[in-house]
Parts: C-alpha cells; structure tokens; sequence
C-alpha cells in the first residue's frame, strides 16, 4: 500500500537553522510499521534523514518519537493502526521536552540527567550475604513491571508537567524511582522517599495520564507515582505542599462527604504561609466576581456518615 | 534538594586531552562488565559506545542465563560438558572449564547489583529448562533477561560514575610499535574526530548479525570490532560458525526465545506432527540449536512446511505461563503478527542469529596484540566452538567481560604513556573527507548491504555447498568493488546517520569475506557448519579451529589445535 509521511526536519548545520516539514510518499506492506517506512526513506529516498533505532523489536528504546501528535515507539507502531484506509498519511516529529539536534534526533542529556538524580541503584544495608538475597517471587514479578522500561523518553516527551516545569524529576526518571522502593533488598526507602518528596519530585505530577497512555511497554509511570506519594506520608514525609493538599482533601471528603474547597488551600499552603496565600487572592477575586466562591459555611452532604463508613473500611482493608 | 548538581557528570570540552588507562569500546554487558572490573583494580576507566548504553543488543537476550549453582545440587563439570558437546567438540576445554566453573559466582554478583532474577517458592534463584542441557539451569528474568541484566549493569556505572563516551563512533584503533593505545573516534552529536589514548583497550563490540538479511539482530551489529581488530593485525577464529536460532518470527525474523520451548512449547510441521521426534527423540524441541534449525530447514525443504515456516505451539502452557514467563513474545507476536500465543500457535523460522567465531583471544581476553582485548560476541575464546548453547552468551559477555577488564586494568599498570602523533587523526579525517565528496553514481549503501546480507542467506546459511558459497564469495567480491565508489547522500557532520552506515558497510564486508573464507576450508560438518558435499564430522583432519589474517595479499589462513582437557570427541546425539 501507499503511505505519506510528513516529517518534520531539522538541519543544525544549515544556514538558516529552523525546522521544516517534509513529505514522503512510498510503497509499503500491508503489515510494515512507522519504522519500517522512516528506513525505506532513509534508504532508498533520502539518505541525509536522522533518526536513531536499532532493534525494531520495542526493546532497545532508541525511537520514541511523535506520531501524529503522540509520542510512540515507531518500531511497533503499524501504520495500518495510525492511518484510515481513505487517507494513508501521517506525521512524524522528534520527541517533545527534549532539544532537537537534527531532524528525529533528540538530545538525550536532560532525561539521563533526571534519572541520575534519584540515585538509580540498589542500596541495599548490611554486608552482602554470600549466596543471593532470599526474596519473595511476588516481588519479583512485581519488580518486572517497572524493569520493563527501556528508557525509550516517550512518557517525558509528552509530559504536561515538564512542558511548564523543567525542575520536574519527570516520568521515566520516577518509575525508576519506584523500581527501588518496591525491591526488597533496597534498604534506602527513607533517604529516598524524603529525597523523591522535595520540590520537582512526587508531588509535582498533575495526574494527567499522558505518560501512562504513551508508555509503549505498560510501565504506567504515573501510576507508580501515586504508590511512592502513598509511601512517603506513611514513612512521615507529610510536612510539604502535596502531602498536605492530599490529607486535607481526604479530611475534607471523609467527614463532610464533599471538597472544602476554601479551606483545602489554606491547609495545603498552611494558614501561617501569607506568600502563598496572597499568590491565591488573584483567583478569589476572579472567582468571587464569578459567582463561584464557596461558601464560608462549608456544610456536609445528606448521608455524609455513609461516606464515613467507606472510609472505615477502606482503613480497615 | 538540587536533583541536578549531585550526580551530573563531567562534561567533554574540546580542548581537553582525553586519555584512560582502560578504555573500553562497546557498552553493552561484556563492555559494562569489563569497565566495573578494570575500575574495582583500580584503573582510570572510559567506555565509548555507539549508542547509549542501554541501547546496545545485550538488551535482546530473552532467555536467561546459565550457571551451574553448587548450593542448588549442581555441578558445573556438567554445564562443561553439555558446553563442550554443544560446541561439537571445537570449543576449547581449557576456556570452557573457565566460563562454567565461574557462572555460579557471576550469578550472584549479578543478583547483588540489583537484577531481579526469578525465585523459587523459597525465595531463592529460580531456573528454567534450555536446550541442549539435560538439568535446569537457566536463570531469568522473564523473558527479558538481557535488559533486566543491561539496564542494572547501567544502574552501576552510575553510581561509579564511569566515563562513557555515548554515541562515539570508533573509526580507528592507534596503533604505535605493534601496540594498541587507543582509538580515533566521532562524536557523532557534535560531528567531529577525536583520539582518545589508553594504555589499553578493549572490544566489546558485539556481533555482525547485519551482515545476513534478516537477521535477529539489532541495525547495530555490524561487526566493528572484529574489522577494527583484524586490520590491525589479529586473527578472526572460527568465523565459519555461524548460529542459525531456531525460531524467529515470520516477516520481519524478530527472535522468539528458545525459553518458550524450555517451558514446554512445541514445533509442529504442517502435518501437525512435533517433528522433532524424528531428529531428537530424547530431547525433542530442545536439542542444540544447530539440529533444531536443520530439523527445521529439511521439513520446509521436504515440503512439509507453511510458507517457508513450521508452527510453534504454546496454547498448552495457558494464558497466565505465558503472561508470567513469556510476556514479552506475546507482545512481539500480537505487536507484528496480531497472534497471542495462548491461542494460536505462531510461524516461525531459522534465522541468523549469532556469531560463534570472532576476535581470537586467550581466557584472559588478550588478543595477539599488545594493548588489545576482545570480549563478548566480538571474541572468540573459544566457548562455543561449532555451536551455541542457549543462555551461554549472557554467561560469555559476564565472565569474560570481568576477565577482560581485570587484565586490560593489569596491563595498564605495567604500561607507561605512549606517545601518539598529533597528526594521527589525519588519516580519518580524509578518509571520511573521501566518503562525502564520492559523486553520485546511483548506487547506494542499503543496496550493496541488502545484497551482501541476501547472498549469506542463501549461500551461507543453515545448509552449504562448495558451489553456493562460491556464489557468496564472488558476490563479495563484486560489491567490494563497488563499495569502493558508493556516494554518501547526506554531507552534513552532525549525526550523519549515513556516513556511519556506509562505514559499518565496509566493517561487514571485511567479515563476510572471513566467514566465507572459513567456510569453504573446512570440508566437514560440524556444529552450525553443516556442507552437503561433506556431511560427516571428519575428527582426523578438522579438530581444529581455522585461523584468517589479514595478509599483505590478502587473507591468509592458519590452523589451531582444540584445546582437550577431560572430554574426548564423542558421537553427538539428542
């Protein structure tokens, strides 16, 4: 079958450096992917086009790039799963969040660096025992989830946070992260999660699926965030912006049914933190010109000691 | 706390000289091995590698790793022993015994660093069944094993901080006096040369499984290292022995891992019978790869194939074996195929796999030349003589990564600073220079590899003859030429994907013809050489290893005696 690809290119070397688009129009099989068609061009049409891949079977990570808009692994992407029959065309671009050093070529730097940063190795406590570690095989497995991720950088291209917040530690550099909390021979939980609990850490992530939704090998990223935000308030690391926002919000729903939505600020920010609360008046103001202040007088929902009793529950489990 | 400053490392600036006592070229297992190995002794140490680490083709290896636990009841005299009769009695004992009596050791290094091996139901290190082995010795992490090992491998280089020169292009390796001192490399993001001195160096460069179409290997296998080293002046060893793996996926030949037979998964023909039966009666599907892969080619060659495949069958295993332990095929069969394994058996076929042969080194990974070292699927030991067994390539890059590096870091301390011309990097400066000013003339580099990987296929492959792989060498031939004046399309110096590909094109040439060469000496059958015209083991004339130069009037071959130590050559049946 036909297919069009529309690539968006970038020449460092020209000179006038910006990025263009271009299209190619080849032959394919029915049952070739994105990959498949990138190489023919490189191949047989255009020969000065960058990317990086190596082992067209999703396990190496070199091309996460964007297809249509979304970061995907090429080398599985069908072309038959992101074009419709009537109109074989597509586009390609480099990742986001990360510089473009030529054409699909990202510089990698800034996600190694994120990594890194959460000290990505076992550190295990106590001398080395002389055969291995005794584990339970549910860990294990467990373990395999996150082990899967072959640093292909496609959750950190697509990342909302990241396009606002460079400070971010970030998807990939987190699940890493989670990949040593969850081990069990891993005796720095504490160090860590106080260190993953600091601005651009945990906390930092909006919960907007991108990365799980991207992620071409089932890691959910975000998902592990969730677990290590869980851990660090019960190892103690409550005294910051996030875990307070999520306690107060729990408070809140647990004894009223609904959200205080005046009050959860004031909790999250802390009442004695007049900074932060003054940043928030320009939205009181908007929101009070609106119509949509809450009311002082915050008042539980009918049935609010069901809600109770989940909670209870819940707890209990 | 400053996330950023902690652990950034250093920084490459142009104007620094940049000098190691061991520099390792290659970053996948046996390159990350060595580099941890070389640093415990001491050594100032730096990797250079093509790709990031993590990207190198270790991370292909699915099945396991093989290790004989003598607190789990094994001994490693029998992983020798099936090693040595895998190998059909080429692989050498001395270097055998080496590998096999140091597994158990390396398995636990591994799973102290942080790879989440498999447990048993009493939380110890699990096994699986392999071929060509009659105990369970496989260890795994699903089937994902290499990146599960790769990317903790990685996780230590962090926290030593080792210098790794990501995405550098070897061009040349500097050679002073019959020495080895380092290499002439490009930065590919920045586009330019550099030298990089050491006292010592070290291949880990991987295999050259582009040089077949198709190939279970990744577009970076092109055999770098073993040209590099073979222009220099070391022999390649055993270069006829070329693994076909029995089961690779039908279109585009991604590997499916020997472990879905060592779970019990069946090979059908298009009678529905598990043909094997006929070949192997003891050990069925998992027999040596070698026989399996000739089982394989006769029935589609008899014609009781499916469309050039025969069927692997794993519907009996269910659904959760097969989501537990075989995650990652199902992945690739529903991703390429659009098959789950728990319902329908999948197609699949020999396809080049593995490179026995290589670099020729001692146990120690020390080539003939002073200063230079080879490990992992670059070298030649030789461990696997005539054939593979699975999971002992994982085991090769560990052991003989470590050995490597220990030595590399040795020598080093014994070495004083060699002095290197400035004006070495001239010589691949112009050379590359040459390259993008060829004018076009139609021809390209993807053709000429497209053709040269074809004519292995067909002529070098599972079944050869004398006449077939005359076809092959004349085929080289023809393209040597023209790879002699093919044009470079992209001009540019920042990541020249073109350039790079068009060098890897004559690293491979350079092999084939070595491959080609040792196939037509050896008048026998042994191991993955299997002739038509000469379908016995000939003991008398062939219990050795061949041996190819690079000679002033081109190649030139020697011969090796096998290295027997405790198993005499035995008739090899499964």
């Amino acid at each position: 079958m036909e297919v069009t690809l529309n690539v968006k290119r970038f020449d460092p070397e020209a000179p006038s450096s910006t990025s263009y688009r271009q299209e190619y129009t080849l032959e394919i099989e029915d049952y070739s992917t994105v990959l498949d068609a990138l190489i023919k061009v490189r191949e047989e049409i255009d020969g000065s086009l960058a990317l990086r891949c190596s082992c067209r079977a999703a396990i190496c990570g070199s091309c996460a790039m964007r297809v249509n808009g979304h970061a995907k692994l090429v080398c599985k992407t069908k072309i038959q799963d992101v074009t419709v029959p009537e109109r074989r065309i597509l586009t390609v671009e480099p990742m986001g969040n990360l510089p473009v050093v030529k054409d699909l070529v990202t510089d990698m730097k800034p996600f190694w660096d994120r990594v890194r940063a959460v000290q990505p190795w076992l550190q295990p406590d106590g001398p080395e025992p002389e055969q291995e570690y005794v584990a339970p095989n549910e860990d294990m497995l467990h373990l395999t989830g996150v082990m899967g991720c072959i640093m292909c950088g496609a959750c950190v291209s697509d990342c909302t946070v990241l396009e606002v917040d460079k400070n971010f530690l970030g998807p990939a550099a987190l699940a890493k992260a989670y990949r040593f909390i969850a081990d069990p021979r891993d005796a720095a939980d504490k160090s860590r999660l106080e260190a993953y609990s600091q601005e651009g850490g945990i906390w930092d992530c909006t919960r907007c699926m991108e990365c799980v939704e991207v992620c071409p090998k089932g890691v959910a990223p975000m998902d592990r965030i969730m677990v290590l935000r869980e851990r660090a308030i019960d190892a103690g690391y409550n005294d910051n912006t996030g875990a307070h926002h999520t306690e107060a919000f729990i408070d809140s729903v647990e004894h009223s049914g609904r959200l205080d939505e005046l009050r959860l600020p004031i909790r999250t920010f802390g009442i004695l933190n007049i900074p932060a609360l003054l940043g928030l008046l320009p939205v009181g103001l908007r929101a009070l010109r609106r119509g949509k202040m809450p009311s002082p007088f915050h008042k539980a929902i009918p049935g609010a000691d069901k809600v109770r009793r989940i909670f209870e529950k819940v707890e209990k489990k | 706390m400053d996330f950023w400053s902690s652990f950034s490392m250093g920084h490459t600036g142009g104007f620094t000289i940049l000098e190691h006592d061991v520099l390792i070229i290659g970053a996948g297992l046996a390159g990350l091995r060595a580099a941890l190995a070389a640093r415990d002794r001491g050594a100032d140490v730096a990797v250079i590698s093509k790709v990031h680490p993590v990207r190198s083709h270790s991370n292909a290896a699915q099945g396991g790793i093989n290790a004989a636990l003598s607190h789990q009841g094994d001994d490693w005299l029998e992983h020798a022993f099936e090693t040595v009769k895998g190998s059909d009695y080429l692989g050498d004992q001395d270097a055998i015994e080496s590998m096999c009596s140091e597994a158990g050791q390396a398995i636990i290094e591994l799973e102290h660093m942080g790879v989440i091996f498999n447990r048993d139901e009493t939380g110890h290190l699990g096994t699986r069944a392999f071929g060509g082995q009659q105990r369970a010795r496989t260890f795994f992490v699903a089937d994902f094993t290499g990146q599960a090992m790769l990317h903790v491998m990685y996780e230590q280089i962090i926290k030593q901080r080792a210098r790794v020169y990501e995405e550098w292009f070897v061009t040349s390796l500097i050679m002073e006096n019959g020495e080895c001192c380092g290499v002439v490399a490009m930065d590919l993001l920045r586009g330019k040369l550099e030298v990089v001195k050491a006292k010592a160096v070290i291949l880990a460069t991987g295999g050259l499984g582009r040089a077949f179409e198709p190939t279970t290997n990744a577009l970076i296998c092109t055999g770098d290292g073993l040209s590099l080293a073979y222009k220099a002046g070391a022999p390649l060893m055993d270069m006829e022995m070329v693994q076909y793996h029995p089961t690779t996926l039908k279109n585009n030949g991604v590997l499916i891992t020997e472990a879905a037979r060592g779970e019990g998964g069946y090979l059908l023909n298009a009678n529905g019978d598990r043909f094997m039966e006929k070949y192997a009666p003891n050990m069925m599907e998992l027999a040596s790869r070698d026989v399996v892969s000739r089982a394989e080619q006769t029935e589609i060659n008899e014609g009781r194939g499916i469309d050039g495949c025969v069927l692997l069958d794993l519907r009996h295993l269910g659904k959760e074996k097969i989501h537990e332990r075989l995650s990652y095929i199902n992945e690739v069969s529903m991703d390429f195929l659009g098959i789950d394994l728990a319902e329908q058996p999948v197609p699949v076929r020999p396809g080049m796999h593995y490179q026995m042969g290589g670099i020729k080194t001692d146990v120690h990974g020390a080539t003939v030349i002073p200063g230079l070292y080879a490990a992992g699927e670059a070298a030649c030991v030789s461990v696997h003589g005539g054939n593979r067994l699975g999971a002992n390539s994982l085991l090769d890059t560990i052991v003989f990564g470590r050995r490597s590096g220990e030595a590399a870091a040795q020598y080093a301390q014994e070495m004083s600073d060699k002095i290197i011309p400035e004006s070495i990097v001239d010589r691949d400066e112009k050379r590359i220079k040459d390259l993008l000013s060829r004018r076009d003339n139609g021809d390209t580099p993807a053709r000429i590899r497209y053709e040269m990987g074809t004519a292995m296929n067909e002529n070098v492959a599972v079944f050869r003859t004398q006449e077939g792989m005359e076809i092959a060498r004349s085929k080289l031939q023809e393209l040597k030429e023209r790879y002699l004046n093919v044009p470079v399309q992209d001009k540019g110096s920042i990541f020249n994907t073109n350039l790079i590909s068009t060098l890897e094109l004559g690293f491979m040439l350079d092999c084939t013809e070595a491959i080609v060469i040792g196939a037509l000496e050896r008048t026998e059958s042994r191991g993955a050489h299997t002739r038509l015209d000469f379908p016995q083991r000939d003991d008398e004339n062939w219990l050795k290893h061949i041996l190819i130069h690079d000679g002033k009037d081109g190649p030139r071959t020697e011969y090796q005696p096998v290295v027997i130590t405790q198993w005499q050559p035995q008739v090899r049946s499964y």
